[in-house]
């Protein structure tokens, strides 16, 4: 327990993100903690696929994190907390501590917090998937994961025992920042303002960049300095949870009030019901102000106890996505395009190509916007034709690209730079399951 | 005008559904947008592209709204066709509608 502020600072803000920024936060942030969040919705999924292939089912980039920017952390006595751990937490304490002996960083005690995975248990479980309120075993194709989404309580418990590095999987993406306030604070699990601050602290650095002036320039009414050399944020919390959003002196990007407003809402339904399992946070009426250059206080966060169920995770293998691309430039671009995605549309059709929804873009004109597109866009001097399609095989997946392909030779005039691809679907559902239910434990290891 | 002339938006999405933060530049805008960004404005706007409803949050103490499209994702980010999957281009949909603005007395 400390009276000085906790910093904490980011690492990785999803599975591949930039190394550098992390480097140089590990080696000049004087950080208490330094925090990897690595899992979005489908990566998880893409994990548990990995391992049932017998491939390592934690973070691709696990190794070259642990090679490059956790040693430099861990000089400086800041301790790590990821969900790298994936599918796999305990496979990626005995790979990080493999990388680490490599480095010659020898003792470092690794915890792996397990627990959230519960495909084995799905049948005793009886989950029902809250899209369509069907038994979870009722989806069609394989189910290939099931997590829940676990709170801060192993990770403070980890911390508690003196862990240098803690690895989860599916832990909660503010937990993991919530959990280095618990320990490095000694706040209570039901301290609601303060569980509420940390909450907040996580919710707005667990995206990285995007609080840092990333994903927020828009010349020329938003202007980003240095937005190549961003730096990743880190917070320096008080004991009473008010913290203080920066980022590293000399990186670039921006840490600004308007910045911070956009990233407390981001992803967020209900501003003041934020769920997590830690609590419902409140950002409702939350004070964010400038403290300085690049530098914003934010205060008034606060949470009600957390709900009696947490959120799960499904990941079912649903077939596959072929797509084809090819650009039309010129005079009569887009009616060529036209006739062009016509010609392929017909020809799937010809072929009896078992699609179950395909789709036809023209990239430069409306394929983003679709039928919102206003009606003052401007006409484009090239177009791009995109031809997607889901199929439940591979075979008719590759069609769709196969068909795009071949209007080099079969389709209107001047079409280029075709590119084919296909890649399987893990659709993920969501369910609910009872706290109860849910056990965690730590195993451990050493460097 | 254009609402991005007087606030700035950030897209997200968690399943099938998208969310938009629209946050007026200026505290003295978020009466008048209160009134106008109706979410029935705001799904007329966009009802090409977002199959169910949209609910609008507000957060005066943050000058701030956050709007709710559902299921804008074509089933959601992981099974789509949509180019964009995640619907991140959406802020600058919802940017582009047309405002009045009272004449200044």
């Amino acid at each position: 327990m400390t009276t000085r502020p906790v910093r904490i600072g980011t690492g990785a803000a999803y599975s591949e993100d930039r190394i550098d920024p992390g480097v140089d936060m590990a080696a000049r942030g004087d950080l208490d903690y330094l925090v990897f969040e690595c899992l979005a919705e489908r990566t998880l999924a893409l994990a548990q696929v990995r391992r049932l292939r017998q491939g390592p089912g934690f973070d691709p980039w696990l190794e070259e994190r642990f090679r490059q920017i956790v040693p430099l952390a861990l000089a400086r006595g800041a301790r790590i907390v990821s969900n790298m751990g994936a599918a796999d937490p305990a496979g990626a304490a005995d790979r990080a501590a493999s990388v680490l002996r490599e480095q010659g960083l020898t003792g470092v005690r690794i915890a792996a917090l397990e627990g959230d995975d519960l495909l084995a248990r799905l049948d005793a479980l009886d989950l029902v998937v809250a899209e369509t309120g069907l038994p979870v075993r009722a989806l069609p194709g394989r189910i290939v994961s099931a997590n829940a989404h676990i709170g801060a309580d192993g990770l403070v418990q980890a911390l508690g025992l003196g862990a240098q590095v803690v690895l989860g999987g599916r832990v909660s993406d503010p937990a993991l920042y919530l959990a280095c306030l618990r320990h490095g604070h000694g706040w209570a699990a039901d301290d609601w303002p303060r569980i509420g601050a940390g909450i907040g602290v996580g919710h707005l650095l667990e995206c990285g960049a995007l609080v840092t002036g990333g994903f927020y320039a828009d010349p020329p009414h938003k202007v980003v300095p240095g937005l190549a050399a961003a730096g990743f944020p880190l917070a320096e919390v008080a004991p009473d949870g008010t913290a203080v959003i920066t980022k590293l002196e000399g990186t670039g990007g921006l840490v600004t009030p308007d910045i911070v407003l956009e990233q407390i809402l981001h992803e967020v339904h209900d501003p003041a019901a934020y769920i997590t399992p830690d609590g419902v946070a409140d950002f409702s009426a939350a004070r964010v102000e400038a403290a300085g250059r690049d530098r914003v206080r934010v205060s008034g966060v606060t949470a009600r106890p957390w709900p009696p169920e947490l959120k799960v995770s499904v990941g079912v293998h649903e077939g596959f996505i072929g797509e084809g691309e090819i650009s039309y430039a010129g005079s009569g671009a887009v009616d060529r395009a036209r006739l062009a995605g016509e010609v392929v549309r017909q020809r799937l059709e010809m072929r009896k190509a078992e699609l179950e929804e395909l789709r036809v873009d023209l990239i430069g004109l409306d394929a983003v916007h679709g039928p919102a597109t206003p009606a003052w866009a401007p006409a484009p001097y090239e177009v791009r034709l995109r031809v997607a399609g889901r199929a439940r095989t591979e075979a008719a997946a590759a069609m769709v690209g196969d068909e795009v392909e071949s209007l080099y030779v079969w389709g209107p005039v001047g079409g280029g730079g075709a590119r084919k691809v296909v890649r399987p679907v893990v659709a993920v559902y969501s369910s609910l399951v009872p706290r109860e239910r849910v056990e965690t434990r730590l195993t451990w290891t050493e460097s | 005008m254009r609402l991005r002339e007087i606030a700035h938006a950030r897209s997200g999405d968690k399943g099938r559904d998208a969310m938009v933060s629209i946050i007026p530049w200026k505290r003295e805008h978020y009466p008048l947008l209160a009134r106008v960004l109706t979410p029935e404005r705001i799904k007329a706007h966009c009802s090409a592209l977002v199959r169910g409803e949209v609910v609008r949050y507000d957060a005066p103490a943050l000058g701030a709204f956050n709007v709710l499209l559902k299921d804008a994702l074509g089933g959601g980010v992981t099974r789509t066709l949509m180019l964009d999957i995640h619907g991140k281009a959406l802020s600058c949909l919802l940017l582009d509608m047309t405002i009045e603005l009272p004449e200044a007395p």
